[in-house]
Order: C-alpha cells, then structure tokens, then sequence
C-alpha cells in the first residue's frame, strides 16, 4: 500500500487530464511550492504524467552546433533561425499537434498557409484511416454519456482500453451508473474482439478471438449474417460461425448498443476497409435497435487537431498549402508517403515525437533535412534535431482548448507556473509567424 | 469616423422609407443626421442601399459543421477559391459546408451583417464559440437546443414551470446563448433508442412527455422571462407526407399564451424552415403540397412569423438536430449517414442531398417554399431562408430573390426546367406575386431583425447600428421582373458594392478590404441569480450522474466570446445593451 500524500499546501480540483482521448476532467492536483506533488482521481498513466514532469524537461533552446551537439542558445536565435529555415525550404512539414491546445493549432495552421507547408497530425499513422472510412460511408458517432446513460451492450474491438485509456471503462461506459443503467456493469453486457487476450478481454463478458488481420473478412460475416443470410462455412476468421450468430442475436436485441474501436481495426491488413464494414454494421444495426460507435483517439487533443484543421481548411489532416489553398489526398499529402519519397526539405514537430512514432525509413530521411522540435521533453526527436525550441505542458503550465474522443470541447486550466525559460506552444509559434511573415514581406518589397 | 453615403436609393421598411434617393450619415458606428465637414462622402448616386443583411436561421458553427466538412471532403473540394493578391480575404473552400472564414467572407460579401447560428447543444457552445473565433465580419447570436433536454423533459412532466424558467435562465448563462430552440421535441430524445414520435401529442417513450407539451411550457417560458426572441421552433414530422397538419396544430398550440407586453416582437413563436413541414399526402407517391392551409393561417393570426428553407437545386448537406429523419433519408437514399449523439441534450444527422430540377419530390418541395413566398400576404411574417445549408446554401438567396421578383422568370421555370410536379401538385401556378425592392429589404432585413428582437438593426433610423449595404444595381435603370436581367441581378447581390458594419467599409466593390471579428450576441437574464443558484445546488448531483463532464467545466467562459455583446434583459423583459 502507498501511503496517501499529506504533504501539500493547495488543492486545485476538477482540472482536465492531458494523457488520452479520456480527457478526464475531475483530477485534483496537490501543490507544494508551485510543484504538482500529488494527482488525485487520474490513472497510474495520467497522473504519472502530470507528476513526472520535470524529468528529461527541456528547458532553453537549442541549437546544434559544427560539432553537431545541441548547445543552448537564446529564443531569438533559435527562432530567428528556424524562421528563416522554413522560410527557404520548398517542401517544409508541419508534424504534431496531438498534445497542444486548439489556440496553439490555429497558430499552426496559419503558420502553414503563409509557408505552403503540409501540416499534419498523428492521425496520419492512427486513425487517419477511420477518418478515410467516414468519408467513405458515413460517421455514426455519439458522446460518451450516451453509453453512460443508455448502454446495455458494449462492444471493444481491436483497443484495450484497461490498459491505454485506463479509465474509459470506469468513469464512462460500463462500471459507472447510467440514468437507464442504475446498477453499473451489471445492466450491460461487454463483449471484446480481439486477436490478443488482452485486460480488456478479461474483464469482458465474452472474449472473441479472432485471426489476426482478418478483421475484414469477420466484420463482412457478421452483416451477412444481420442480413438473415447463411454462412456455408463452419468458422470465419477463426470463428465458428455459431458464435457470430450468438452475437448478431445480442447486438440485435440490445436496446442501446455502442462499438468502440482502436488501431488494431484501423491499422490491420485491409485498414480503412476495415473501418468501412464496421460502420456499415452500426448503420444495418440501426434497423433493429440503436447502435452508434466511436473510434479511441489516442492523445489527449488528437481529435482537437481534426476539428481545427476542419473548421480552419476543410480537411481532417494531412493539408498541403503549397499552391496556397488547402489540398488533401491520402498518399500525396501525408507524412509519411511524402518522407518515404524523400520529398520535405523542412521538419518541424510540435507536441510529438516522430522518432517514437514513424517507421525507420521514414526516420532515415529526418536526418537529412532541417529539423525542428517543439516540445517540453527529451526524446528520441530530440537526438535528430537541429533547434529544439523548449515549451510548456497545457492543461499543467498552460490553459487552452482540447476536444475528447468524443468531440466534447474541455478548457484545459493553468494550475502552476512554467519553467522560467520556457514558452507556451501558442507564443512560440505566434513569434515564428511574425519572423516568417517579416521574411516574407521583406522579399516581397 | 465618419461618412457620408450620398443620393443612394433607400429601402428601409422599418421608417417606412420605400426608394427615396437619399443621403445617409454615419458617425462612428452609428447611423446620425448629420456629420462634421470632415466625413467621407461615398457617391453611390442612383445604387441600392438597404440595412445590413439578418439571416435569422443558418447553421454555420458547432459540432454538426465539423461533422459535415470532416464527412464529405467531397463538397471543400467543390469550393475551392485561392486567395488574390488584391483581396485582403484568404482562400475560400467549400460549398455547402464553407469552412469558417469562407462562410464570413461569403455572407459580408452579399452584404450581411449578422447571422444566427440556430442549433447549439449546450455541452458543444464551446465549440460552437470556438467557431465563431474563425468566422470574421459578422454578428452571431446562437440559438440553445432545449426541445430534447432531460431537466427540461423533467420540469414539463412534472409541471415545475418556476424550475424551468431558471434553468433556461441559467443554461443561457451557460452556453452564451441568445435564445431557446426546440427541434422536433421529444422525437429527438426518443431517437436515444433509435425511435421518433409521431406528431405532436405522441408521448416520448421514457418519460411519457409530448411535443405539445414542450412547446406550451418553453413558449411560456420564454414570454416569462421576456427574451428578445420568441422560441424558435423546429416542429414534429419533418418531411414526412401529410405533416401539415402536425404544424397547423403546432401553430395553434401556442395561440392563447400572451405575448410578453414588454418585447418589441410580435409573435410568441417563430416557426422555422416552413417548407419542409407543409406536405399532404400518406407517402412520396401521393404527396401533395400542404401550403395552402398553412398560408391561410398564417394570415389569419398573429401569434406566429416562420422563415422559408427555400430549396434551390444543388447538392448539399442536410444536417439538424432532427436525428432520426436522418437516419429515415439514409434509408431512403442510401447515401452516407452521420450521426451524432449528445448526451442530455439533444441528436443530431446529417445526409448530403440532392435536389434536383428532375426529381418530383425535389420539385414539390422548392415549389412549395415558393408558394409561402407568395401566398403569406404580410411580408413581415416571413423570412428568406435555406435552413442553410440544409435546402442549398445561403449563397444561394440572391438566385431565389431573382426568382421571387420575376414572375417571368418563374414562369419560365415551370414552363421549361422543372418537373411538372411543381405545377400538378401544387398552387403555385396560380399566383402572380413579384417582389418589390422593399418587400426583399423587409424578407431579408427588417422583418428577421424584429422577429429576433434585435432593434439596433433591420433599419436605417437614426441611432440605428450603421450596418448597411449597397449594391451596384441602378435602381431606376434596372428591371429586376425581367427573365433576362435574373443573373445580373444574383450576380450583384452576390458581390455588394459596399457592405458596412459597426461604421467600417468591410467590402468595396465585391472585394473584402477589412476584417474584423465576429461578435458573440447572447442574452443575460438579470434577476434569478439566487433562485439560479438554489436550482443548480439542488440538481448538480444528478448533472454529475447524467452528464460525462463536471458541471464547473461545462460553461463557455470568457475566453471563447470576445468580443462580445451582451444583452441584459431584466427577468419579466426590459434590456439594455452592454458590449
């Protein structure tokens, strides 16, 4: 047992965590000093993130030297220099933004319009392939508190929650009384899809393993079979065929029924044919009883970014400027296709870490071109990039919007003061606009 | 500064001004009678002048947009428009779902000045506000979806009229709202369990309450608190053949509540997108069109205005509050669906749609639109609308005021574009109505500006707010009735001379050469702050039961609404402005 922290000398309540998607917005933080000591409420994820936050921090710019080590410089320079980088690069990208506010966004994006860049978000390499199935077939989605409230049948498929948005199952589906589910878990009827036994899996009425990579194959049975159509074979994708109807039964009679699904539906072999199927199951369901679903977004402003981009380009992600106005085609104007062509000249990453995230080919190119790192910590980015511009963490030393799984808009709050030589994203990339915009006008005349 | 806008041609309905050529000064961002030696005279000799555009019902900001551009990057693409080096305006995209800067751009540039958002589910205004950061140039009041919210279904089932009078109170303070919508009350709840009602007296399935009900008790509501507007209402049935008589018994529902006598409206309930709740008929096969009575009651009373959602033969994106028509449109078109759930507070869908000058139903439907345009005499009981951009979208009012102040034109249509359905199942053949200049300024301006019960504007009237636009049209030398001037007449009202608003030049000569940002206009209700607070205090345990948020992080604060106009309005409806 941990002993509880007594040792605080302020409470600051219902602040929004910045970890997932979840963007649980009950957590208190315990200050000492100006210092988080303690985080009441979040998961051991959460709060490990909130707390932990002065280990490996960045602090003052960086800019590499001859000798290719990053050597501390001031925020003119540093900016002054990746302004004018930018500025000269003919196909620069912007990368990032899942863990920065909305306001700090917008400043991105018009940083994008005035440098032709290609912005883009980590949905690029997530669900940016769900986001290709909505715009194929259609997007039924709902708030988390409609399954709170109505929900007897829950459906995971290919995301483990208990382990990547610990509290999704606790604070917002299945544990917690609905106003139609008073008592909790007991009114609903879990079941998770998954190749893996996962948490999730265990803590499930039902465990359906299925093959790996053949979702698509499983997901197209289970609308042959709402259809009343026979299926010749004993088993599909590794399922007999007897389970599938059992469950085609049960998400037929549900009288609210809600399907959540990670990257292990958008990123298996037939990727956003994957996602098309399975909304097209929610959409048949809809027939015989309420069916909505929702993808699990990852970062905790992930879904901000698709919003922003939407509302400001019209696009989701993945947004070219290069010919001024907004283009976006999947392919063409992603990430990692244009790295894997070796075509950017420029790379800027805010609120990520490519060099967790991308595939090494991809990683190859980055050490060949200008980089830049927006970020509050130490990474593997970190060690390819040529300025490191040291930011703060919103929610923590910064307020701003973020947008849940969901779509459900949270004012993230400033609880402490940030490190003296660090700076908001939305400043620092204000600061870069005006450089740029100098840049640009000074040519210009 | 100050300005002189000299010999224009002035239709301002509101001071019964009906093309006098006339000068109109301006100080500051106020209209005056008279100016320094130093003003600025605009010679805009013989062109036509009018107040600043109010569209009282279009969807431009909120979770429902986002869906839709995210969903169908099929319609930016349709929009595309690079920025010009002689435009202080960016790139536009998008056509029926613009993004937000191009959606302030377009509306300034045909010379309008404010716009309502009409659907706003509270947990979302923060969205919604966030939105309106992007749009630039207008003035947005939004419109707060109550006709589905659990407290309120709880508050009309058990006949709390005192506790719903705060909650609408408070939950105006909440999403910055400016005044009460209700959309397809109760059918919208009982779509949390993929069903509708049917008709106004159908009772949703949980909590037993009916569509008449909610409508009686918020109207009352509303009069009691003496908001600016009446309530905005979205009635049961939309779309469905034979749901005239859902909306005829809709406008009587409301008819013997009394105006509060301290609001400058006439009606208690604005009824919106009228066409599409006029159809007679059991199916699509045997549809008629049910305008006829509706106009005949119309004219007969006075408690009640409406606007068009006039359908003008594009592919567009259908998206309301009304969720389960949705999913009954994906049924019958098999086009793709969104939906989007919220929980306490209302549903929503959203379906692209084509309408087209060949389909019958399409045809029915953009005739009976026009059969309200020309059968409700008192052009002060209506409003130009699309429901953008639900019918087609709002670029699209200056092509159906060419059509509304051109019987040639209309003629011509039913004669050699449109699917004889327009004529076999209508009346719309039988009218000969044209539009005068100042029948559009009232359908376009004054009449939405009373109807919302924002006075400062609709008018021209000294202390009125200067937000004026001029078009390039010679009002002596042009005749809008003929066929052959119809696009130079939509190509004139698409790109004003001037557009001003607040006193500043936001277009000249179809180009944009200011931005400015967009104004958030909400209604603050001063004189139930302790009965507020006692509500809250007793219902915040259930608020942390039903909702998924915190209720101390469930209001737009400051941060989303600068700048702001806020109306404060003492409970029972006297208000001054406070910006």
């Amino acid at each position: 047992m941990e002993t509880p922290i007594t040792d605080y000398d302020e409470e600051v309540k219902n602040c929004s965590c910045s970890y997932c998607g979840n963007n649980c917005d009950d957590i208190t933080y315990l200050l000492k000093n100006n210092n988080i000591v303690g985080v009441r409420h979040a998961c051991r994820i959460g709060a490990s993130k909130i707390i932990n936050d002065q280990d490996q921090r960045l602090l003052n710019p960086m800019v590499r030297n001859e000798e290719g080590l990053l050597e501390e410089t001031t925020w003119d320079e540093a900016l002054d220099k990746t302004a004018k980088l930018l500025y000269e690069s003919t196909r620069p990208v912007l990368y990032g933004w899942g863990e920065t506010s909305v306001e700090a966004i917008k400043k991105g994006i018009k940083i994008a319009e005035l440098s032709g860049s290609v912005i883009d978000n980590q949905s690029t390499i997530c669900h940016g392939s769900t986001i290709q199935a909505f715009q194929n077939v259609g997007h039924p989605v709902m708030t988390l508190g409609e399954v709170k409230n109505r929900a007897d049948v829950i459906i995971y498929v290919g995301t483990n929650p208990m382990d990547d948005h610990p509290r999704h199952l606790s604070r917002y589906t299945t544990f917690p009384e609905g106003f139609f589910r008073r008592n909790g878990r007991n009114d609903r009827t879990v079941i998770t899809l998954d190749p893996k036994f996962t948490n999730t899996a265990k803590v499930s009425d039902e465990w359906i393993q299925f093959n790996m990579n053949e979702d698509y194959l499983l997901f197209n049975a289970l609308r042959t079979i709402l259809r009343g159509e026979t299926i010749e074979e004993n088993e599909i994708a590794g399922v007999p065929v007897e389970q599938l109807n059992k469950l085609i039964n049960i998400m037929k009679n549900a009288e609210y029924g809600a399907l959540f699904f990670g990257l292990g539906v958008s990123q298996t072999l037939a990727k956003q044919k994957n996602v098309d199927v399975l909304i097209q199951l929610i959409e048949d369901l809809n027939r015989y009883s309420k069916w909505s679903m929702l993808p699990m977004r990852g970062f905790f402003n992930v879904s901000g970014f698709n919003i922003a981009l939407t509302s400001e380009t019209g696009y989701p992600y993945g947004v070219d400027f290069s010919r001024g106005y907004p283009r976006f085609m999947v392919g063409e104007t992603t990430t990692i296709d244009l790295l894997n062509r070796r075509e950017p000249d420029f790379f800027m990453a805010i609120s990520a870490d490519p060099g967790v995230q991308f595939p090494g080919y991809s990683i190859q190119h980055l050490t060949q071109i200008p980089t830049v790192q927006i970020d509050t910590h130490w990474g593997p980015y970190t060690e390819l990039s040529d300025i490191v511009l040291p930011s703060t963490r919103v929610g923590v030393e910064t307020e701003g919007t973020a947008y849940r799984m969901d779509s459900i808009p949270l004012f993230m709050k400033k609880v402490i003061d940030k490190p003296e030589n660090c700076h908001s994203d939305e400043w620092i990339l204000t600061e870069l606009y005006k450089r740029v915009e100098t840049l640009k006008n000074g040519d210009e005349n | 500064m100050e300005y002189v806008l000299k010999n224009g041609i002035v239709y301002d309905p509101k001071n019964n001004i009906d093309g006098e050529q006339m000068d109109i000064f301006i100080k500051d961002n106020k209209i005056v009678d008279k100016v320094s030696n130093n003003a600025k005279i605009l010679d805009i000799t013989g062109k036509l002048v009018m107040p600043g555009g109010v569209d009282l019902h279009s969807h431009i900001a909120g979770p429902k947009l986002s869906i839709g551009r995210l969903y169908r990057p099929e319609d930016i693409r349709r929009g595309i428009k690079p920025a010009t080096k002689n435009d202080i305006s960016g790139f536009e995209a998008g056509f029926s779902l613009p993004t937000c800067p191009t959606i302030g751009y377009r509306y300034t540039k045909m010379g309008y000045t404010t716009v309502t958002e009409a659907a706003v589910p509270p947990l979302e205004a923060k969205h919604a506000h966030e939105e309106i950061n992007s749009i630039p140039n207008l003035d947005i009041p939004t419109l707060t979806l109550f006709g589905n919210n659990w407290f309120m279904l709880k508050y009309v089932k058990e006949n709390r009229l005192d506790d719903l009078t705060y909650f609408i109170s408070k939950w105006l303070k909440l999403a910055k709202g400016y005044g009460i919508k209700i959309v397809n009350p109760c059918g919208s709840e009982a779509w949390g369990w993929g069903k509708n009602v049917d008709g106004l007296d159908d009772p949703e399935p949980h909590w037993g309450v009916t569509g008449r009900e909610v409508i009686t008790s918020l109207t009352k509501v509303n009069e009691r608190l003496g908001l600016p507007h009446s309530v905005h209402v979205h009635t049961n049935d939309l779309g469905h053949p034979g749901n005239y008589l859902t909306t005829l018994e809709t406008f009587d529902c409301v008819k013997d509540i009394k105006k509060n006598k301290n609001v400058d409206r006439n009606q208690v309930m604005h009824c919106t997108h009228i066409q599409f709740h006029a159809y007679k008929g059991t199916s699509w096969r045997d549809v008629s069109s049910g305008a006829t009575e509706l106009i005949n009651y119309i004219n007969k009373n006075e408690h009640l205005t409406c606007d068009i959602g006039q359908i003008t033969f594009d592919e567009t994106t259908t998206m309301t509050a009304d969720a389960p028509m949705e999913y009954d449109l994906f049924r019958l078109t098999g086009l793709k669906w969104a939906n989007k759930d919220i929980e306490v507070e209302t549903s929503s869908g959203l379906i692209p749609s084509i309408y087209s000058k060949h389909a019958p139903v399409s045809v029915l439907q953009w005739a009976v639109g026009l059969e309200f345009f020309m059968g409700v005499k008192n052009p002060w009981k209506i409003v130009l609308t699309t429901d953008s951009p639900n019918a087609g979208p709002f670029i699209r009012y200056p092509k159906i005021i060419s059509w509304i102040m051109s019987q040639e034109k209309l003629q011509d249509m039913l004669d050699n574009e449109v699917h004889n359905w327009a004529t076999k199942r209508t009346d719309l053949g039988t009218y000969d109505r044209e539009y005068s200049w100042n029948d559009i300024a009232i359908i376009t301006r004054a009449s939405p500006a009373k109807i919302l019960g924002l006075n400062d504007r609709g008018h021209l009237g000294v202390g009125a707010k200067a937000d004026i636009s001029v078009y390039d049209i010679d009002v002596d030398n042009f005749d809008p009735t003929l066929k052959s001037n119809s696009e130079t007449l939509e190509n004139k009202l698409l790109n004003s001379m001037y557009t001003i608003k607040d006193g500043e030049i936001l277009v000249k000569d179809g180009n944009i050469v200011k931005l400015v940002k967009s104004n958030h206009i909400w209604c603050n209700i001063n004189g139930l702050e302790k009965e507020e607070e006692q509500l809250i205090n007793r219902i915040k345990p259930e608020f942390n039961k039903y909702y998924t948020i915190k209720y101390e992080n469930y209001g737009v604060n400051d941060h989303y609404i600068k700048p702001e106009t806020r109306l404060n309005i003492n409970y029972g409806g006297v208000s001054n402005e406070n910006n």
